[in-house]
């Protein structure tokens, strides 16, 4: 089994947490299979290949067919995990995860690895920054976005139980865990890592500890912030958006789109609901060449970038 | 057991499917009739003389699989599924109403029978695919056939699912390709030409059969013989709109719909 190997002072590839979960599922029940597009390298699967060799599918470098014969492998009873780059996993094969695994409503686990723009570098062709956009619409996919180790091993458990279409978006930029105590996993249930009540910030993915540390920072000076681990984004945990919005105030953090993700799931939901001022950090469109961490500072996904963003909805706050 | 036995029921079974499938279009007044004629030899040799099914167990998990990628051809699959068992003939004047389980493409979620929501070009093929190496894997007995259109196969989609058919040499899969040579608008030769269609499945490591798509004794022999160690193709030559006259071979019939004049004249040449 692999083992998760830290890379920095703590912090974790969640892809160990991922790979270790499913062969320990795979082991016990044989329904369970993997399928990629080449994507075995990168996907953390090599040893899966060794000890499931027939359980492997590896279509090649063929993402609608990769995406269909997860739907066919549904029908035939197996639970397919689908695990390729969520860039071409959600936008090349987008009308096959549309029609052959939502609308289809087949059992199919979709694995989006190096989500976001984990391949800073290699430019806007390989940056995951629309998915949430595109399959948010899909309202019977089941999106999770795991923050750290631990909640990618619960939420690979939770996929493998789980009778539906889910979209498990991974990334491998290592993130520390939350140390959480008592924590249980609760898909569609937002997650409180830190509590307060001047103004919630609403985070996802490789961003909430970022988030917990803004939090840290504007509790120096005297603000206490509301910090949420919204890692499912379909369905949306509506009690705790309530919640959020009658601090007055809200700040959404992700490592994607500001158009049409999380940012713009909450925005739907408090102007329909209780209109509070929401600003959104995350990424704008296109983005320049530069290195994953280069990005972040960038565009304000860094303690500092989310504890301005809370000084910006704090002023617009009535 | 492949034995002429069947054939007197296939018969009867694509003209009730054909008289079936235009009543159902000219009361709706939408459909695909060119495309649902041209398939419907092939459904009828299929659901009476091939497939082992039962309409009462839709989810037994040893079925064969009958995918119908050219999902917007709902009139032949419709009343093959209806007379297969697996809905009642009340249902079919509600085709394309509001909140029918009869879509105007097929959808599992509602009708027992249907094995994945088609519709779009190209994605039948592929899931069917991964539905013959769930069989491979697994040792299962099920044969599993897919049916696209013949314009169908410029969807590039169809070349990655050939592709992995062919290298996993799924011998449990058969493709079936309903070639009436008419897509939407024009030839498909003259669109984006497919030949040779024969070679280049072979190339793709299937084993090719061409058949003569309407002839229910051919299309048995050539669909229920036993798998192979390869893929099978199967190009169906057919026409399109056959059985009405009018119908055979004119293009706008692909989505063409019938008046009063013309449904009484089909009704008259389909006994």
């Amino acid at each position: 089994m692999a083992t998760a190997a830290p890379t920095a002072a703590g912090f974790q590839d969640c892809r160990n947490a991922w790979v270790a979960t499913l062969e320990q599922l795979a082991e016990a029940d044989p329904r369970i299979v993997a399928v990629v597009n080449d994507s075995v390298g990168s996907s953390k699967l090599n040893s899966f290949q060794k000890k499931f060799p027939d359980r492997l599918i590896n279509v090649g470098i063929a993402e609608q067919v990769m995406v269909g014969v997860g739907a066919g492998l549904a029908n035939g009873g197996r639970i397919p995990f689908v695990s390729a780059a969520s860039c071409f996993l959600t936008g090349r094969a987008l009308e096959q995860v549309k029609a052959d695994i939502a609308y289809s409503s087949f059992n199919v686990k979709l694995v989006g690895q190096s989500s976001g723009i984990a391949y800073g570098e290699l430019g806007a062709t390989h940056h995951s920054i629309e998915d949430f956009a595109w399959l948010r619409p899909l309202t019977n996919l089941t999106i999770i976005v795991p923050a750290d180790a631990w909640e990618t091993a619960e939420a690979v458990k939770w996929a493998a139980r789980h009778e539906g279409p889910v979209y498990l978006r991974l990334s491998r930029m290592p993130v520390p865990d939350l140390n959480i105590p008592d924590r249980q996993f609760r898909p569609g249930h937002a997650e409180i890592v830190h509590e307060g009540s001047d103004l919630a910030i609403i985070a996802c993915g490789t961003t909430v500890h970022l988030a917990a540390s803004a939090a840290d920072l504007l509790k120096a000076e005297g603000i206490q912030a509301r910090v949420l681990n919204f890692s499912t984004i379909n369905p949306l945990d509506e009690a705790a958006l309530h919640a959020a919005a009658a601090t007055g105030a809200i700040v959404t953090v992700e490592e994607a789109s500001i158009r049409g993700g999380l940012g713009g799931a909450v925005a739907e939901f408090t102007s329909a609901n209780k209109p509070v001022p929401v600003e959104r950090v995350g990424f704008p469109g296109f983005l320049p060449t530069g290195s994953t961490d280069w990005l972040f500072q960038e565009y304000g996904l860094s303690p500092e970038g989310i504890a301005a963003a809370a000084h910006r909805a704090l002023a617009r706050k009535a | 057991m492949l034995t002429n036995d069947k054939l007197p029921l296939i018969r009867d079974k694509a003209l009730w499917m054909r008289r079936t499938a235009f009543t159902m279009v000219h009361r709706a007044q939408l459909g695909h009739p060119g495309g649902d004629f041209s398939a419907m030899d092939i459904l009828a040799t299929l659901y009476f003389g091939v497939l082992n099914y039962d309409p009462t167990r839709p989810d037994m998990p040893e079925r064969d699989r009958f995918v119908m990628s050219k999902g917007h051809a709902t009139g032949a699959l419709y009343s093959a599924l209806c007379a297969a068992g697996y809905f009642p003939e009340d249902w079919l004047p509600t085709y394309m109403q509001p909140k029918s389980l009869l879509n105007g493409h097929p959808n599992r979620n509602y009708l027992p029978g249907v094995e994945t929501n088609t519709g779009p070009l190209g994605h039948g093929f592929p899931v069917a695919t991964g539905i013959a190496i769930a069989g491979q894997i697994t040792g299962a007995s099920y044969r599993t056939f897919v049916l696209t259109g013949d314009g169908e196969q410029q969807e590039g989609s169809n070349w990655e699912a050939a592709m992995v058919a062919g290298h996993r040499k799924l011998a449990n899969l058969t493709l079936i390709i309903d070639r009436n040579r008419l897509q939407q608008g024009a030839g498909t030769e003259e669109t984006s030409g497919l030949d040779p269609l024969d070679d280049k499945y072979r190339a793709f490591g299937f084993d090719v059969q061409e058949v003569d798509g309407h002839d229910h004794a051919a299309l048995l022999a050539v669909l229920g013989a036993s798998p192979g160690t390869k893929p099978r193709c199967v190009i169906a030559n057919t026409t399109k709109g056959k059985g009405v006259s009018f119908m055979e071979g004119v293009a706008s019939w692909h989505h063409g719909v019938p008046n009063a004049a013309q449904y009484e004249q089909a009704m008259k040449e389909l006994v």
